[in-house]
């Protein structure tokens, strides 16, 4: 019966072409609207590091006194470090993995002459932010904890810095010079973008940034002033010494903590921590501390624009307005067939094979729409790649299960929107209908 | 005209889905289009507030030696005065940050040294006394930085200061009675007192972020009297009215001539203003996009359905067009008839309109609506079902009379 149902409908949207066009155009036009933002939502939103997002945590501890309540964040929290603090945690090592990091910049001065010398975005960690994030490399591996003790001028450059200064050959021991410094060429890392960054959400969360990672001890050695906020309270700080002494916060720090024992018995020692801070008088306060995981703290932190949650509703909006076009539309055809389907139920169809019948019909115009959604979805994501910052360029691709959902969206929309009018269909009386002209 | 409504009400009676379809597009379609309205003319409205500057003839060159160099203090001077001795240069100065810029320092403002909440927030910058003639900025109130008054500032130390110019709003939101000049105020977290010595009429923050708190102090500014010094250094320069593209080359050429082992990034203010709203104009131009398309579905929805009725009608139209309707009127009642579904829509419309303001303005910090964008929303709702009908009343009106004898 199927074959015979869609060749039926194939031979009746063929019929009335402008009315299929329109159903069509609306709900592609829908389908692609709506389609083009999730998308971007869904990245905006996704899961950067799925396999550990649940084992790797922020801790957070309340560095400023009940006056000082950070206001952009919602329980008052400072969400970076001061360095004595994140010091202090890293020399207690009490995760599996811990690292302190931040951004800076260093100028790279090309070995080739012919290549001008420009600036370089700088990370500093440890060591363990490798295996930490699940840091693919291509070449080489991270420095070692004996670098990081030495304070060494070593280096990990990205796959796109390595073919730019040496033409993606491994460049594993060889010498790269940054500033006025040599360092060490220790690794080189495979394509690695997490969207968004979670590590370091300050600058730049969604796009490329990172291209160097240097041993966070030597950048401090260095003095390598951060890219991103610098926040401070009370003390005015002048220059790098100051900074290291006092309470200002500008730090990100991330441990690993793999089972649920490991994450109780980090926030005991948070909790013991500030405890003992207050008690040595550096806190006026009792400091409250916070542990979250990967997922918790990018809901935490807010990181979707609320243009974003907008830009969705308005659009998903659109979607419910093509559908309810697309449903009078439907109405309007499958009722100027109201005399066909009078004459197949005066032969002898049932309600439920009119029904069926119309249903495929409308499932294919569903189908259509949905194919024609995915290419209006490609154009309006290579639209909004124009538009908006070139942060978001990483964000706009389609995968497989995007185009699953647009076709599933766009066939169960249509159904339920076409279920009125293939119900009104069904009801035709085959008697009215055979006596009418 | 009125004669005819009763008819019209009880056809709409028996194709109650349809016009309720028509209706209820008509609602949603208004209720979003207001509201995108409402986001764009707030975008637009703020991504062209004068910054105070003169654009038009200023560019910004971000010096950068790649080498550390051993005096930087020697080196901005050298850099500055090159800079200023070009021909068609009006003047120029080492800047910490500038309106636009997108980042900057953002400092707490006190009234006093002791008080625990701080009063408000501002971006900080520096200039020397030639800050303002090269920013175009326009005092209001008091006077320039003397020659006297600068000091270098290398990141490493924090010379005090004892006197600094504000911008009119900060003044305002400070001192409202307008007393302002002559005060102390606490910048720069510090207890040490400084004096408003000048203010502004205008110059906008670093920050030009529309969402978010830094929007209430996007209009506050203090320039403190420091020159910045060290191995990056940010000059903007004003260029003579008509010479800004000859003076961004010529000033390149000057610095590079003084020391070529560095990375220099030239850009207009116009090029830096472009950057700075790009994703406020994106924005816009999304949604307006979102909202073409919308009316354009709205619209073909109704010249479909419209149709559809027109056909269902033949015979009901030969019949009044044999009994002696004219044209006009087929074609009237199918415009009276659009008209109550698009006005029974169109007020549900606006309702929905507001009640979706609200809920933006809740829970997505979005600015309320002022109910003139769901009214011009609703009169081009009208509009919008009046042209749609057009064609299948046409249509309906071309119907011979004869139609109704077979």
């Amino acid at each position: 019966m199927f074959p015979y149902y869609l060749e039926l409908a194939l031979r009746s949207l063929r019929r009335n072409a402008v009315l299929t066009t329109l159903m069509v155009t609306a709900i592609g036009v829908g389908i692609g609207a709506s389609m083009t933002t999730l998308t971007v939502f869904r990245a905006m939103s996704g899961d950067p590091i799925p396999a550990k997002s649940r084992q790797l945590f922020r801790p957070q501890i309340q560095s400023r006194g009940p006056d000082g309540a950070d206001r952009e964040s919602e329980d008052g929290l400072q969400t970076d470090l001061s360095y004595l603090d994140a010091m202090a945690w890293m020399r207690a090592h009490q995760a599996v993995r811990q690292t302190v990091t931040y951004a800076s910049g260093l100028t790279v001065r090309p070995a080739d002459p012919k290549q001008k010398p420009f600036r370089a975005d700088v990370r500093a960690a440890y060591n363990d932010f490798f295996p930490m994030f699940a840091v693919p490399f291509a070449f080489g591996s991270p420095w070692t904890h004996a670098d990081d003790d030495d304070r060494s001028a070593v280096v990990v450059l990205t796959r796109a810095l390595n073919d730019r200064l040496f033409g993606g050959s491994n460049s594993v021991g060889k010498t790269l010079r940054l500033g006025n410094e040599p360092y060490t060429v220790v690794g080189v890392l495979n394509d690695w973008l997490p969207i968004p960054r979670f590590y370091d959400l300050q600058v730049v969360p969604f796009g490329e940034s990172d291209q160097l990672f240097i041993p966070f001890t030597h950048a401090i050695d260095r003095q390598l002033e951060v890219d991103g906020s610098t926040s401070c309270s009370d003390d005015r700080q002048a220059g790098f010494p100051d900074l290291l002494q006092s309470n200002c916060i500008w730090l990100q720090y991330w441990v690993e903590l793999p089972t649920a024992a490991d994450v109780a018995k980090y926030r005991l020692f948070l909790n013991n921590y500030a405890a003992e801070q207050q008690r040595s008088g550096r806190y006026a306060w009792p400091p409250r501390t916070e542990l979250r995981n990967v997922r918790e703290w990018l809901a935490y932190r807010h990181i979707v624009p609320n243009e974003m949650g907008v830009l969705m509703l308005l659009s998903f909006g659109f979607l419910a307005v093509c559908l309810l076009n697309a449903a009078g539309l439907l109405l309007a055809k499958l009722m100027g067939r109201a005399g066909d389907i009078g004459v197949r139920r005066a032969l002898g169809a049932s309600r439920t094979a009119i029904f069926v019948q119309c249903l495929i019909e409308t499932g294919m115009v569903g189908l259509a729409g949905g194919l024609l959604g995915l290419l209006l979805t490609s154009l309006g994501l290579l639209a909004a790649r124009s538009l908006l910052t070139a942060d978001f360029v990483a964000l706009t691709h389609l995968d497989l299960a995007d185009v699953g959902i647009a076709i599933a969206l766009a066939v169960t929309a249509t159904l339920l929107a076409g279920l009125y009018p293939t119900w009104r269909a069904a009801q035709v009386q085959p008697g009215w209908q055979l006596k009418a002209p | 005209m009125m004669r005819e409504l009763g008819p019209i009400a009880s056809s709409l009676g028996r194709n109650k889905f349809g016009a309720i379809l028509i209706a209820a597009q008509i609602a949603l379609t208004l209720g979003f289009l207001a509201n995108a309205l409402n986001i764009v003319e707030f975008r637009l409205s703020w991504s062209s507030r004068p910054s105070g500057m003169d654009e038009a003839n200023v560019f910004a060159i971000r010096s950068e030696s790649v080498d550390a160099s051993a005096d930087p203090a020697a080196r901005v001077s050298a850099d500055l005065s090159v800079l200023r001795a070009l021909p068609d240069v009006v003047d120029a100065f080492a800047a910490s940050s500038f309106p636009l810029a997108g980042g900057g320092w953002m400092s707490s403002v006190n009234l006093d040294p002791d008080q625990a909440m701080w009063t408000t927030i501002t971006g900080i910058y520096f200039a020397d006394e030639h800050g303002l003639d090269t920013l175009g900025a326009r005092l209001v109130a008091g006077r320039n930085f003397r020659a006297d008054e600068i000091t270098d500032r290398h990141s490493a130390d924090k010379p005090n200061t004892s006197v600094l110019i504000v911008t009119k709003a900060l003044a305002d939101k400070l001192f409202p009675a307008g007393d302002a000049l002559g005060k102390d105020i606490y910048v720069d977290s510090g207890n040490h007192p400084e004096r408003i010595v000048g203010i502004v009429e205008r110059l906008e923050g670093p920050i030009t972020t529309a969402s978010g708190p830094s929007r209430l102090v996007a209009e506050h500014s203090v320039l403190l009297p420091y020159r910045p010094v060290g191995d990056r250094a940010n000059y903007l320069v004003r260029a003579r009215p008509g010479h800004l593209n000859v003076s961004m080359k010529s000033a390149e050429r000057a610095l590079f001539a003084i020391d070529a082992d560095r990375i220099l990034r030239t850009r207009s203010m116009a090029e830096i203003r472009a950057n700075a709203y790009r994703g406020d104009h994106g924005l816009v131009v999304l949604l307006l996009g979102v909202s073409v398309a919308l009316v354009l579905v709205t619209g073909f929805g109704i010249v479909g359905l419209t149709s559809y009725w027109v056909a269902q009608r033949r015979r009901q139209i030969g019949i009044r067009r044999a009994l002696g309707a004219t044209r006009c009127d087929i074609v009237r009642y199918f415009q009276m008839e659009n008209l109550l579904i698009a006005a029974g829509g169109a007020a549900a419309g606006i309702a929905f309109a507001l009640a979706l303001n609200l809920w933006l303005v809740d829970s997505f910090e979005m600015l309320r609506m002022d109910g003139s964008q769901a009214i011009v929303g609703a009169i081009l709702m009208l509009i919008l079902g009046q042209l749609a009908v057009i064609w299948p009343a046409l249509r309906a009106a071309s119907i011979p009379p004869a139609l109704a004898t077979r």
